[in-house]
């Protein structure tokens, strides 16, 4: 593959195919089950959709990685193998993978098909990824948002495989694979369901000020002025109160979304194999701006130009950006 | 079988006197059958105390317990990198892996325990541990009972001990960043080890008043104490081989009381439930998650039943 | 160039003082909703069980709502008075620009969480749902809609678009 593969969301058919379209070498997307960790309702693909899209990107010359990237309960684990089966039927070209079991499973019955490791895995030193590599034979990792470029650098020199790091999108502020924030205020679980804030779970109320407050659950994630723009209504971006706090802070993150448009060149630099654009929950009209700006800013790159980028902020949450961890320790 | 009680690592920065004293009254008074040690949060914090493990080991196994040292969740700089090296090639104790790094610098059928944080939720990663070594395997605090149930019965197959948290927060999120700095307007970096402040986490409460989360460094927990006495008599049942205090502000030794009556099947759940009420602890109890229903929820014996 | 917002007054003028006689937008609504279901199957399919949704969408800048309910089998899709507003599950309030948005898919999901420019009430899913399968919709269902009323309904939908994307309207 060739160095700066840029690898996009795809919620729907129509989203991917508007994603090959505006450039996209690689595409990401997911079943409509707990197999994938953006089960929402409405999105993702049927078997049948899957095998159109998988033959529309592959006479354009771009490919389909399926990502299979939760955590199969047991007595469940037959989803997921299933799943595995029917997109090595579908013609996939690679299965994003977290779970060791589901890993096994597909390297011992699929071996011909690429296996990357999904950011869920949260693999984020040499020696995790090596293992991984070592185990299952995994071909690329995606890395964890909280490395600066330097350590890209280093880890990169350490494993024998491709790094995919994202570029632009939500900024996931846990561990990934690794937080249990919404199962523990609605019992549908990230890892095991694939969800993140369900949408019937969450809930907007009208206050008596006029302003709104979020409620995942039963609980208040953040009260919002009536004048304030609303947050994602996540936990991990909601406000909480404490002695330090007492009128209510951003215990996690403020709402921003990541944008290293600027770091391209030295992500490319670092050893970085592709580009991840985040979004599968994304509209249409986000994969075409994001994906073409980005698909000319590689080719800029590439090409050894400076890279002119169309502004992507209003793409964003909240209308700001960050490069997050990696540009500076001081994030963490 | 009776399962066999266990005492998790202390997840909160306690001073190393109050570790000192809290360990030697476990090994003194708890009925527990094994304490884990050592620093699983933040690799920050591991200078302060690791100086005593072997003075604490050597004084709880004199006791009779066991002992295990744990390693980080978190493995990223070269400090950790370098920690869960050394804590896979030392061969005095025995170890609980909680990062995939871990896991890469064993040798080839090295006996060790597989942490809550390495994400085993069913068999098929359970026996892919297992070939490689790992003789017991703690699920992640979300696993519903019907899970755990299929993988206490293929953990007495493949030989492997399998445990399951049943008193104290639950730990639901790490992060790279430390939000208990943050708090401080701090960064991870210069933290000045502000999170010794908090013997039990730092609140996060609602907008509305709600108490909900609890900050410790780069974790975050749940505010409410998961506690599944109620459920013990069924996990005996299902196979589950250890059940997992977490250690909280509040006295150890008599939760450790309570559960021991419990698994001996000396007290039942009613009982259980008016000696806790004379414990001093400042949250509530959970079990949602062992009962597939939201984390914070306490479900009643009597709804379980109908259910 | 006329002020688009005078345009925008004069399409929607018949309705703006309507105490509301309903009854003659119906047929049209219905004509409508019908034409979407034949060109669009796979839409219903997306929306999975939410086709039994009851959906109010308040169009604020009218003194109307609509009720949709999306069953393939049972259409409804019809204009209701804001102070008899049936039993439903799920409430969009937002004005019309904003809504054509939505219905075209040029709003993105996730802003329909952070903008305040949509109000959601009670079932939050079906709206994510039905915004999602919108979504895979290619083409323009307005665009389709508008053109079942001929020139001068592609004519009223152009005007209608310039407004909802001129930066310049604050300037007017």
């Amino acid at each position: 593959m060739t160095a700066g593969e840029l690898v996009c969301p795809a919620g729907t058919p129509a989203a991917l195919r508007t994603a090959v379209d505006a450039g996209a070498d690689s595409i990401y997307c997911g079943f409509q089950n707990a197999t994938n960790a953006r089960n929402f309702p409405g999105l993702n693909f049927t078997p049948q959709e899957l095998g159109k899209s998988v033959e529309y990107a592959h006479s354009k010359g771009a490919r389909i990685l399926l990502a299979l990237n939760t955590y199969p309960p047991a007595g469940k684990f037959g989803l997921w193998r299933e799943a595995a089966d029917l997109g090595a039927d579908l013609g996939v070209d690679a299965f994003i993978v977290a779970d060791m079991g589901v890993a096994a499973y597909i390297a011992k019955t699929h071996p011909d098909i690429r296996l990357h490791l999904s950011v869920q895995a949260a693999a984020a030193s040499p020696d995790a990824i090596c293992y991984y590599v070592r185990e299952f034979g995994v071909k690329r990792v995606v890395l964890p948002r909280i490395l600066t470029i330097p350590e890209i650098r280093e880890i990169k020199a350490e494993i024998p495989c491709e790094i995919e790091t994202f570029i632009f999108g939500n900024h996931g502020l846990m561990v990934e694979g690794r937080c249990s924030l919404t199962n523990y205020a609605t019992g549908l679980s990230t890892n095991m369901d694939g969800v993140c804030s369900p949408a019937h779970l969450v809930e907007y109320r009208r206050d008596a000020d006029d302003g709104m407050s979020t409620r995942l659950g039963p609980f208040t994630i953040d009260r919002f002025g009536p004048q304030e723009s609303a947050g994602y209504p996540t936990i991990c971006k909601g406000r909480y109160v404490n002695s330090e706090h007492p009128d209510g802070y951003y215990a996690f993150e403020e709402p921003i979304s990541l944008n290293l448009s600027r770091l391209l060149p030295a992500l490319m630099d670092a050893g970085v194999d592709a580009f991840k654009i985040e979004g599968r929950q994304r509209s249409r009209a986000y994969v075409k701006k994001v994906v073409a700006a980005f698909r000319a800013a590689v080719d800029d790159v590439r090409a050894g130009r400076e890279p002119a980028l169309a502004d992507l902020a209003a793409l964003t949450e909240g209308q700001k950006q960050t490069e997050g961890a990696f540009q500076t320790k001081k994030w963490r | 079988m009776t399962p066999r009680l266990t005492i998790g690592p202390i997840q909160y920065f306690w001073s190393e006197e109050r570790k000192l004293d809290f360990y030697a009254r476990i090994a003194d008074e708890a009925p527990v059958d094994t304490v884990y040690l050592g620093e699983v949060i933040c690799s920050k914090r591991q200078p302060f105390f690791d100086q005593h493990i072997d003075v604490v080991a050597e004084r709880l196994t004199r006791a009779g317990k066991r002992v295990v040292l744990c390693g980080l969740a978190e493995v990223m700089l070269k400090r950790e990198r370098k920690a869960c090296a050394d804590l896979v090639q030392q061969g005095e104790f025995e170890i609980e892996i909680n990062n995939a790094a871990g896991l890469f610098h064993l040798e080839p059928g090295r006996h060790h325990r597989i942490g809550p944080f390495m994400n085993v939720y069913n068999a098929e990663t359970m026996a892919h541990m297992a070939a490689r070594g790992a003789t017991h395997v703690t699920v992640p605090v979300e696993l519903p009972a019907a899970s755990v149930e299929l993988m206490a019965a293929e953990a007495g197959k493949l030989g492997v001990g399998l445990e399951v948290q049943v008193f104290g927060r639950a730990g639901l999120a790490t992060s790279a960043r430390c939000y208990h700095a943050r708090a401080f307007g701090r960064t991870k970096d210069n933290c000045q080890f502000v999170c010794g402040d908090h013997a039990d986490g730092l609140p996060l409460d609602t907008r509305n008043g709600e108490s909900f989360l609890r900050v410790n460094g780069i974790q975050t927990l749940s505010h409410s104490y998961v506690n599944l006495a109620g459920e013990v008599p069924a996990m005996a049942e299902m196979g589950v081989s250890d059940l997992r205090l977490m250690p909280q502000d509040t006295d150890m030794v008599a939760v450790a009381n309570v559960f021991d009556a419990l698994r001996h099947g000396a007290i039942e759940a009613a009982e259980a439930d008016a000696r806790f009420g004379a414990i001093v602890m400042e949250a509530p109890f959970s079990n949602g998650f062992w009962h597939g229903e939201a984390g914070h929820r306490r479900i009643e014996a009597g709804a379980r039943a109908l259910a | 160039m006329s002020d688009p917002r005078e345009t925008f007054a004069a399409l929607w003028g018949r309705f703006a003082d309507l105490p509301v006689p309903l009854l003659p937008l119906q047929p049209v609504l219905y004509r409508i909703v019908r034409r979407i279901a034949a060109r669009h199957p796979e839409l219903f399919d997306r929306l999975g069980p939410h086709q039994r949704t009851n959906f109010i969408i308040d169009l604020t800048d009218l003194p109307l709502a609509l009720h949709l309910r999306p069953n393939p089998r049972a259409l409804v899709f019809r204009a209701v008075r804001k102070d008899r507003l049936p039993r439903h599950d799920a409430h969009i309030a937002g004005d019309v620009l904003t809504l054509l948005r939505m219905l075209d898919a040029e709003v993105d999901g996730d802003a329909i969480f952070f903008s305040r420019e949509l109000e959601i009430t009670g079932d939050t899913e079906a709206i994510v749902t039905l915004r999602n399968a919108l979504d895979d919709v290619e083409g323009s269902i307005a665009e389709d809609v508008a053109a079942m009323f001929g020139a001068a309904g592609r004519m009223a939908l152009r005007r209608m678009r310039d407004m909802a994307h001129g930066p310049q309207l604050e300037s007017v």
